[in-house]
């Protein structure tokens, strides 16, 4: 048994709305691999929950007309990576979250709960940030919209307001359109493991494949919520692919980044892995994008 | 104290459709062991890390321990029991564990093997790598776990095998 004080179970959206309207107090559980987990811990024993894990109109991954790729909010890991919208045009995305935890984690734990739990480790948040995605949030006074980079706020904090929840995370076309990306995890273990840091990278190449057009970074656990490098973004931009350009993109991302000392790992230690793995993401995009990289 | 919480969940078990009225504070892994007698479904670590618990769920598998009972509502669950056939033979991947020797204290078998079911019933083959993470989601403090890739590699081997020969 969880110690809870009371759980209300929602079947649509506007059904969630109006049951954190009356009971103000009550947190929301989507798949629960983490809520369920720290109330165990003691940390959310007694609290009031409202279960939003039934709504199946949240799970699915659609394109819309305009070409936004739209990931409903509660759909799982397993099933982002098995997607065929998702391996087309942001397989990256499916092989960040292939990292999460292990196989049933991934089949209990979704996007919007990664998302709006505000922690820096997630595995999808890197990538996220790294392809400029949208937060869409259903409240009582309708539809929002907010960039990622903004939805963060602080360690575990994120732009939730009151009877507010997550509905989808967003890809416009934009964002994902000629881009190829990697992600890299460093962690302990190669399963059920916290990220002790994570790094995406995507390029865009310019047509005849001899420069960077644009580039993207972003990562987890090298500051307090996920964030980009654009230090290295900028420098990138325009550059011949050449050992050197990789070479002072990852030195770049120093500017940027701002990773601390924690029993995981220190400080320093990050820092280094900070760059090596920006350069082995890059040097892996650039592959996946059809370019070369010369002496 | 606040007043107590009960929901009436309706659900399949082993392919027998189950009412239960459930305390909505019960994680699945309490409705299985408790109502149902399905001591297959061990308590393990209960914060869903070693997989003791582990069920399939509308085909796929879930750490029952950290989903919520009331969860179940119109879901098909199947634990290690209905491997069992009508004489109360084991099945080829609890025979494989058996013969592999995958089996030493026993606790984290059940949760293995349904893991492996899932595996098995994809069709699929895969490699060795892939097993072992396919497999990730459990902890045994006893095999080692070569014993354990043994039992599902050589069970999936045999029945693409067979496939292939019908």
């Amino acid at each position: 048994m969880y110690d809870m004080k009371a759980l209300y179970e929602a079947e649509s959206v506007s059904e969630a709305i109006q049951l954190l309207q009356e009971h103000p107090e009550a947190q929301i559980i989507a798949g629960g691999s983490d809520v369920l987990v720290q109330m165990r811990e003691g940390k959310r024993a007694g609290a009031e929950l409202v279960s939003i894990y039934m709504i199946d109109a949240l799970r699915g991954i659609t394109m819309e007309d305009d070409g936004t790729i739209r990931i409903g909010s509660l759909t799982s890991f397993s099933h982002i990576t098995k997607d065929p919208i998702i391996q087309k045009y942001i397989n990256v995305l499916g092989e960040a979250v292939d990292m999460v935890g292990g196989p049933q984690i991934r089949n209990i734990g979704t996007i919007g709960g990664n998302t709006c739990n505000g922690v820096t480790s997630a595995d999808s948040a890197s990538t996220l940030h790294a392809w400029d995605a949208i937060v869409e949030l259903t409240g009582p006074e309708g539809v929002r919209r907010t960039p990622i980079k903004d939805f963060y706020i602080r360690a575990g904090k994120v732009d939730l307001k009151p009877a507010e929840i997550e509905t989808a995370i967003l890809i416009p076309k934009a964002a994902y359109e000629g881009y190829h990306g990697h992600y890299i995890k460093y962690a302990m273990r190669n399963a059920m493991d916290i990220a002790t840091l994570g790094c995406s990278v995507n390029v865009k190449l310019t047509e005849n494949k001899e420069r960077i057009e644009d580039a993207r970074i972003a990562y987890g656990v090298a500051g307090p919520v996920p964030m980009r490098a654009p230090h290295a973004e900028e420098y990138a931009r325009g550059k011949a692919l050449t050992e050197e350009t990789i070479d002072i993109f990852s030195k770049s991302v120093l500017e940027d980044i701002n990773p601390r000392d924690s029993w995981r790992a220190s400080k320093a230690f990050r820092e280094h892995i900070s760059q090596v793995l920006a350069g082995r993401a890059l040097r892996e995009s650039i592959r996946l994008a059809g370019g070369e990289i010369h002496g | 104290m606040a007043d107590k919480q009960y929901k009436l969940v309706t659900c399949t078990i082993n392919g027998v459709r189950r009412q239960t009225m459930v305390d909505v504070r019960a994680s699945l892994t309490d409705m299985l062991r408790n109502d149902y007698q399905l001591t297959s479904v061990k308590k393990g670590c209960e914060v869903g890390e070693c997989g003791a618990c582990n069920v399939i769920i509308d085909g796929e598998c879930y750490n029952s321990c950290i989903y919520l009972a009331v969860w179940a509502e119109g879901k098909n669950i199947r634990t290690l029991e209905s491997l069992m056939g009508p004489s109360g033979e084991l099945s080829d991947i609890q025979q494989a564990f058996i013969d592999e020797t995958a089996v030493q204290c026993g606790f984290c078998t059940p949760g293995f093997i349904m893991s492996a079911v899932e595996i098995l019933e994809s069709g699929k083959e895969y490699s060795r790598d892939e097993l072992r993470k396919l497999l990730s989601g459990h902890l045994c403090r006893c095999t080692g776990y070569e014993n354990i890739l043994n039992a599902v590699e050589k069970t999936m081997k045999k029945r693409l095998a067979m496939n292939h020969e019908v």
